[in-house]
């Protein structure tokens, strides 16, 4: 498989403060990977430094076999390596309509009508909500309405930061079901969560984060029952 | 554009035309115009503050760059007033780029930026009235000189339609903006910019465009200003004054919509008009209406009167 996402020995923080020390995670065309780590390990850090949001202060990164060492995020999204940000993100006084839109205006209107038709189809609920206020829709649909803007921009690889937060466990499930259908269409996704057991569940292969660095990573079988993971997760 | 506003629009805009005929005063004339060209003035805050979340608290910096440029190349250095128009309206906006390049490019927002948009009016007041060549504390005279290449008029008629289009502009422009993918990213921003970040949207960029956008219309507001009055001093060209009622009518009306503050600005105008019936023109006692008016509409109306219209209206 072609390397879609290759990025080594990445470091950045903010201010005096350095987040990632040395941080390498690669994703393939069509792979879908994820990267674990317990609250402060950075990988929202991570996410920002790679989405162009945040500029790394070493280490290189590569997106489709070119340098995109700090690149900024018009760049990246014109590219195709779209983010889903933490904590849903969508424009609460906008319409659902409106937020998908913003999602897909660099590419053309026609473009942009098949892009909305082709979202409406996978989340048949934002269809029926598309001039219902953002902020008025659930937690759930509001994940939903986040991952379609994302979808609007055609990415080739997504990259999701923790969309199982706050959801309860039933849209959990859901959540994820909706995800590896995504990637079973040959999208690329990186799954930024902290909920291990069902990320392992869905991605080939995953990556452990502590304390800004990477201490474990390999096949998500694997992975289920390497001590580091627990280590990460419970300090034992 | 569905029938029935086809209808509101020309009826609206026959209305604007007959307006100034409609009752033989010099008052009355003069009380359109006043009110004409500080609903323009807001409605070229509006663009920053309203479509793009961005307040300025410094409005008078663009509108005075735009009075005191067009007085200044004409009295100073001898340029006729229908070039010199143009190119205080490209000082304006050259002021804006100025001040969004170096406020947008360290991020600062809300009430950090409002405080910086203040500052630069307020340095620009000072150094206007510190210059000779500025007219210093005096202020500066345009010589009378009525014809049309020195946009200059006999009739009054004539300023109440000059003012009535610079209205119109503005509005064409919020028009533009509510319809262009400028303006959704400039909502976007308003609404998240964080999201708007996340989503590829060139942040930086688009609020550049919006002050400079701003600047301009602003300034153009303040050429108008300059030619109407023929005279021009620190004080009111870069006062906090204007600011405050570049934003005051927006507010009102409701921000960040297209007849917001045309709808502020009149109501503002005839409140104050009305108080002045009411109880004699005494000094300040519009602003405390104002002010008082200002308080109320935060509290009740967040969203200003087109506001409260579309909740009438969803309610009816």
């Amino acid at each position: 498989m072609n390397a879609l996402l290759e990025v080594e020995n990445l470091v950045a923080g903010y201010g005096q403060t350095e987040i990632l020390r040395s941080v390498s995670v690669a994703v393939a065309e069509g792979e879908i990977v994820s990267l674990l780590g317990s609250n402060g390990a950075g990988k929202t850090t991570f996410n920002h430094a790679v989405a162009g949001t945040l500029a790394p202060r070493g280490g290189l990164m590569r997106f489709a076999g070119k340098d995109r060492t700090g690149a900024p995020t018009t760049q990246m999204v014109a590219e195709g390596l779209i983010q889903v940000p933490e904590g849903r993100r969508v424009f609460p006084n906008l319409s659902v309509r409106e937020n998908l839109w913003l999602g897909g205006y660099r590419r053309g209107s026609a473009r942009r009508t098949d892009n909305l038709a082709r979202v409406v189809g996978i989340f048949p609920r934002l269809g029926e909500r598309l001039t219902q206020l953002a902020g008025t829709l659930s937690g759930g649909e509001q994940q939903m309405l986040a991952i379609g803007r994302g979808l609007m921009a055609e990415p080739r690889l997504l990259i999701l930061d923790e969309p199982s937060l706050g959801l309860s466990p039933l849209l959990v499930e859901e959540m994820f079901g909706l995800i590896r259908g995504l990637n079973a269409e040959g999208l690329a996704i990186l799954l930024v969560e902290q909920n291990v057991v069902q990320s392992l569940e869905i991605a080939a292969r995953a990556y452990v984060m502590e304390n800004g660095a990477i201490v474990a990573s390999g096949s998500a079988a694997a992975l289920r029952d390497d001590p580091a993971l627990k280590k990460a997760y419970l300090g034992m | 554009m569905n029938p029935r506003l086809v209808v509101l629009w020309t009826v609206g805009l026959l209305v604007a035309l007959a307006l100034p005929h409609a009752v033989a005063s010099n008052a009355w004339l003069n009380f359109w115009i006043n009110t004409l060209m500080f609903a323009a003035l807001g409605i070229a805050w509006n663009v920053l503050g309203g479509y793009g979340g961005q307040s300025s608290f410094g409005h008078a910096v663009f509108f005075g760059t735009g009075a005191y440029g067009t007085a200044v190349l004409q009295i100073k250095l001898g340029v006729p007033a229908l070039l010199a128009a143009p190119a205080a309206i490209g000082l304006g906006a050259l002021v804006g780029l100025f001040i969004g390049g170096v406020s947008f490019r360290y991020g600062l927002r809300g009430s950090y930026f409002a405080l910086v948009t203040l500052a630069f009016a307020e340095v620009f007041r000072i150094l206007v009235s510190s210059f000779a060549f500025t007219g210093a504390g005096f202020g500066m005279l345009i010589p009378l000189d009525q014809r049309p290449i020195n946009l200059q008029f006999p009739s009054r008629f004539a300023f109440y339609y000059a003012a009535l289009a610079l209205v119109g502009i503005g509005l064409a422009a919020s028009a533009m903006i509510e319809r262009s993918r400028f303006g959704a990213y400039l909502v976007a921003i308003r609404e998240n910019e964080e999201a708007a970040k996340a989503l590829g949207i060139d942040v930086f960029r688009i609020k550049l465009g919006a002050i400079v956008l701003s600047a301009a219309l602003a300034a153009a507001v303040g050429v108008f200003y300059a030619q109407y009055l023929l005279f021009v001093d620190a004080g009111s060209a870069f006062g906090p004054a204007i600011s405050v009622e570049a934003l005051l009518g927006p507010i009102v009306g409701g921000a960040g919509t297209m007849l917001g503050p045309l709808l502020g600005a009149i109501a503002l105008h005839g409140l104050g008009e009305a108080a002045k019936a009411a109880m004699g023109p005494q000094p300040g006692l519009n602003l405390i209406l104002q002010g008082l008016l200002l308080i109320l509409m935060l509290r009740f109306l967040p969203e200003g009167l087109i506001g409260a219209i579309r909740r009438w209206r969803g309610h009816a």
